[in-house]
């Protein structure tokens, strides 16, 4: 698959002395949908905007569709759109007039028919008079989202478009972004969420304290971190495992009181069920059970030893 | 390859703003206008000789003139450049694929524009009070066009450079004002002590409302040619230090 954007040893240092985004290297495919993961304050935010041409990068360079960021600014950023993370708008205009408007900055012709039909897909319509002061952050975030595609980019980054969206903005939020990638769009967006992304990127890229962990596509990496931890107590101690339970890869621990099954809740079938009958043919009594589910900090901690 | 619907919608959101709030905007000037005229012109002005065979009402026409377009235009370029930085709008500008030049030509633009405006408001309540006369009618225009280019460039920079609100409103306050008001806008600086008259000199307002006012009634403190470097020069630093700060990426990107 060709590349669209492609970040080669990008570093980010801050006026302030602070490191945010440590050589990053990454190639966006044409066409995908990328979903970057990872805590607050991870560097997320400053990825986006150094390729968005918001920030300037301290080292390293962006090329997108071919051309560089900062010498060929004027056609890379033609083809992006950007939904900011924050609710950033002028409180005084209004929604009409700010969509051409950002349409008018991209340099291109206006066109009501294609604005009008976007405001529509948006639900913003209605509101096309309303001042956007007026509006709800939901309606906000729309209308955020209504600028970023009023010049129809071929590449849109979303930094975080969920976060305080409600149920309904959120299922429509993932229609309009598929429909986009149908089309061809290139959809680049940031979350905390993992359900978030493995419910829609192809592929996901993990960055935590400026670096970037991985890349993966979603599949390999819900196999890689669905894994949970059932951890069943005994009533009386077992200083072995019954053979019976070989086939199960159990640990147990020191002093024989805990078994620790490892598991991947994204299997078909967990295998659970057949284990505790397993285990009480084998004659031991359960007397508790826990599920140990790995967090995204535990993600994030395996993640850095394994590489 | 110019950015040209770029700098068109710049420019345009930023007078539909100003007529938006048109009645604030013109309410204020016109409103002060006519209180200068009653104070200085009628009440003070009946008692003070004219000055160079121009009455005093009269004679305050171009100064009172400068006084509005310098502070406004440094206050709505200074305005308009900060406001999207402190709400974060700014971002849209920055990732749009515009230069520097062409987002200075849309905020200064519209800001010089608004204080064109201004002027012709404040010209034509000041013809209420008395009978204005334009001697020079096109170096009148084309002083007043360098003066609001010139202004709402200094305005700009003040509102790359403020990191706050006070920052904002200190420099029309503690700069703007006082320099027009020592800058001969309501005397002639012959008026004043030799200590004081080379003080003037390096006030560089004096040198904007002596053209100015030269445009009007043919008389002058200083040269009209001394007038017009003068505003050249100023808008030569201007644009140094707009070149300078946008080099340096100062205060609009990290
Ligand atoms: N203008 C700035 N000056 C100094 N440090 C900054 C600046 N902007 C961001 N940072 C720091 O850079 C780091 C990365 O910030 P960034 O906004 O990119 O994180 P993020 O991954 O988007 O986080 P979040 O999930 O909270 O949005 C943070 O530690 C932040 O404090
Ligand atoms: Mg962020």
């Amino acid at each position: 698959m060709s590349s669209i954007v492609s970040i080669k040893n990008l570093s980010k240092t801050y006026d302030s002395g602070f490191e945010a985004l440590n050589s990053i290297n990454l190639d966006i495919n044409k066409g995908e949908i990328l979903a970057l993961l990872g805590p607050n304050g991870a560097g997320k935010t400053t990825l986006i905007s150094t390729i968005c041409g918001i920030i300037s990068p301290t080292s390293g360079s962006v090329s997108v569709d071919g051309n560089d960021i900062i010498k060929d600014f004027r056609k890379t950023r033609k083809i992006i759109g950007l939904v900011p993370q924050e609710l950033t708008l002028g409180a005084f205009d209004k929604v009409w007039s700010t969509v051409n408007f950002s349409r008018g900055l991209f340099n291109r012709k206006k066109d009501d028919a294609y604005l009008k039909k976007l405001l529509k897909d948006l639900s913003l319509f209605d509101k096309k008079d309303s001042e956007l002061r007026t509006l709800s952050g939901g309606m906000k975030r729309r209308v955020l989202i209504a600028k970023a595609l009023s010049h129809q980019p071929k590449i849109l980054f979303l930094d975080e478009p969920t976060a305080g969206v409600d149920v309904e903005l959120r299922k429509d939020m993932w229609k309009i972004v598929r429909k986009l990638k149908s089309s061809g769009v290139t959809i680049i967006l940031t979350t905390h969420y993992i359900e978030e992304a493995q419910s829609i990127a192809d592929r996901v890229g993990v960055i935590n304290e400026g670096e970037l962990l991985l890349v993966e596509k979603t599949k390999t990496l819900m196999e890689r971190l669905g894994k949970k931890q059932l951890i069943v107590e005994l009533k009386e101690k077992a200083y072995q495992l019954p053979e019976t339970l070989n086939k199960y890869k159990l640990e147990l621990n020191e002093d024989g009181s805990l078994i620790t099954y490892t598991y991947n809740a994204k299997d078909g079938g967990t295998g659970i069920s057949k284990l505790l009958g397993a285990i009480s043919e084998a004659g031991l009594v359960v007397k508790d059970l826990q599920i140990n589910e790995s967090s995204l900090e535990d993600i994030f901690v395996n993640l850095v030893k394994k590489l | 390859m110019i950015n040209h619907r770029a700098i068109k919608v710049i420019y345009q959101n930023e007078m539909t703003r100003f007529f938006h709030t048109l009645f604030q905007s013109i309410a204020s000037p016109v409103i002060s206008t006519a209180l200068y005229f009653v104070v200085f012109g009628s009440a003070i002005g009946s008692s003070i000789n004219s000055i160079e065979g121009v009455s005093y009402a009269l004679f305050i026409v171009p100064g009172l003139t400068m006084l509005s377009v310098l502070t406004q235009s440094v206050s709505n370029a200074s305005f308009g450049i900060f406001f999207p930085k402190f709400t974060g709008t700014i971002y849209e500008i920055l990732s749009a694929p515009i230069s520097f030049y062409e987002a200075l030509i849309g905020y200064v633009g519209a800001a010089a524009s608004k204080s064109m405006i201004l002027a012709t408001i404040i010209l034509i309540t000041a013809s209420f009070f008395v009978d204005l006369n334009i001697a020079h009618p096109i170096w009148m225009v084309a002083f007043l066009v360098l003066t609001c280019i010139s202004f709402s460039l200094f305005g700009f920079i003040i509102g790359l450079w403020a990191g706050n609100f006070e920052k904002l409103q200190v420099v029309p306050i503690l700069i703007i004002t006082p320099l027009v008001f020592l800058g001969g806008s309501f005397y002639s600086v012959s008026m004043l002590p030799p200590f004081w008259q080379t003080v003037t000199m390096f006030n560089p307002v004096l040198y904007l409302v002596s053209g100015f006012r030269w445009s009007f009634f043919e008389v002058s403190d200083v040269s009209v040619t001394t007038s017009l470097a003068m505003i050249l020069i100023f808008l030569l630093i201007c644009f140094t230090l707009i070149a300078w700060m946008f080099k340096t990426g100062y205060k609009l990107k990290e």
